[in-house]
């Protein structure tokens, strides 16, 4: 499988933020085109945990977010170009988008049946935060526990999703997120076991996956989101 | 989609134009082409339950999701098989939902001309397409004497009732947090 070699993540001498291009199968990117993972590692150095209270500085953003997010907003979503770009992905890779909500819409979905953005801890709500402000889904990894470069491609023959004991088997052909040697997370869905970040990792590696429709600032500014966000002192 | 705008469409994608190209591109082409079908089909999809919400929704999904993989050609004919069948449903709906409203509105002009031709005809603004929970109803003005006199009149209600009913009369003493007078 020829990958393409991700060009390195680059900080401007403006401190312009560039993430790392992920690679993408041939056979992927031939029948999904537009399809795109970007990838950014950040720095947690945020005191406390990350599955923790969030700072005020945050839940004061959600507070802001779900006031901004009504009923009428619910509905509308999927009209908006980014949503959209995802609900029409989702049909193209087999999933019905009124079954699996795309990732915006379970967060308005959510916040209308909770009656607003509730805290999930640090990095929960540094994610929902960038899905909220872009329409982009960003997820993030243990740095520690990522070999080499993320894309995405088909998984394969009774591969197994993660590299710990637990991981489960994979049926063939699920498209994933996989590094240089196994699958980390299914597309648009969950993580590998033993990958996610836990109460106290500190480097992480966030990925956020464009589809076509999406502009690709859209992207890179979800993910410069949750850098910057983390990042915080 | 109409039947005749999808062989306009399958007509004018390089399907058939791949024939000459070889097999393998042909097929390739026509995977394109069927998911650009899709994508039209979910956007009108989109648009027609955000129009029509809370009339109209989505309904229940009939494709049978299997996790996000690559869809083979048989696979992609059926997912736009079955959005153009809930696209054509939900296009019915909404016409006749269209329909609905505007004879409630034509409706609502004839009471608003001639009340008492319409005595205690209630006509919710759900039905014209508006939000909220009031009613357009045609009521004797001044009670007994209306009706007796025939004075008809069209009045909107108010808006919804309270969830959680109408207000206690609690009296300052029973108030909750407030002390007791000595």
């Amino acid at each position: 499988m020829s990958r393409t070699p991700p060009a390195p993540e680059a900080s401007g001498p403006a401190g312009a933020f560039r993430p790392a291009p992920g690679w993408c199968a041939p056979e992927v990117a031939q029948e999904l085109p537009g399809l795109r993972l970007l990838a950014a590692e950040a720095q947690v150095r945020r005191g406390g945990s990350l599955t923790g209270d969030s700072p005020p500085d945050i839940r004061e953003r959600l507070r802001e977010l779900s006031n901004r997010m009504r009923g009428a907003t619910a509905v509308a979503v999927r009209r908006q170009p980014v949503p959209a770009a995802y609900r029409v992905f989702f049909r193209h890779i087999g999933l019905d988008p009124d079954a699996v909500r795309t990732p915006m819409e379970a967060a308005v979905l959510e916040r209308m049946l909770r009656g607003g953005f509730l805290s999930g801890g640090l990095l929960a709500d540094v994610l929902l935060v960038a899905l909220l402000d872009t329409g982009v889904p960003v997820w993030a990894l243990d740095a520690e526990s990522v070999e080499g470069s993320l894309g995405i491609r088909p998984s394969g023959e009774r591969e197994r999703l993660g590299r710990s004991r637990e991981a489960p088997e994979l049926p063939g052909g699920r498209l994933v997120v996989a590094d240089g040697s196994a699958p980390l997370a299914v597309l648009f869905g969950g993580l590998a076991p033993g990958h996610e970040p836990v109460a106290n990792t500190r480097r992480l590696t966030l990925f956020a996956v464009q589809v076509a429709g999406v502009p690709e600032l859209y992207a890179e500014e979800a993910l410069w989101n949750c850098r910057a966000a983390l990042e915080l002192p | 989609m109409s039947p005749s705008e999808q062989l306009t469409i399958d007509r004018g994608a390089p399907v058939l134009a791949g024939v000459a190209v070889g097999a393998e591109t042909g097929e390739q082409a026509a995977r394109r082409s069927l998911r650009a079908q899709v994508a039209r089909l979910e956007r009108e999809l989109s648009a027609i339950v955000a129009d029509g919400f809370p009339y109209i929704r989505a309904g229940a999904p009939t494709w049978a999701s299997t996790g996000p993989s690559l869809l083979d050609l048989e696979r992609l004919e059926q997912l736009r098989d079955q959005l153009a069948g809930r696209v054509q449903e939900l296009r019915r709906r909404a016409q006749e939902r269209s329909e609905h409203e505007l004879r409630a509105q034509e409706l609502l002009e004839r009471m608003k001309l001639e009340p008492g031709r319409y005595k205690f005809v209630r006509l919710p603004v759900t039905d014209l397409g508006q939000r909220g929970c009031g009613v357009w109803e045609v009521r004797p003005r001044f009670g007994l004497i209306g009706m007796l006199a025939g004075w008809w009149e069209l009045k909107l209600s108010s808006g919804c009732p309270l969830a959680t009913g109408s207000r206690p009369s609690a009296t300052p003493a029973t108030r909750p947090g407030r002390p007791l007078a000595p």
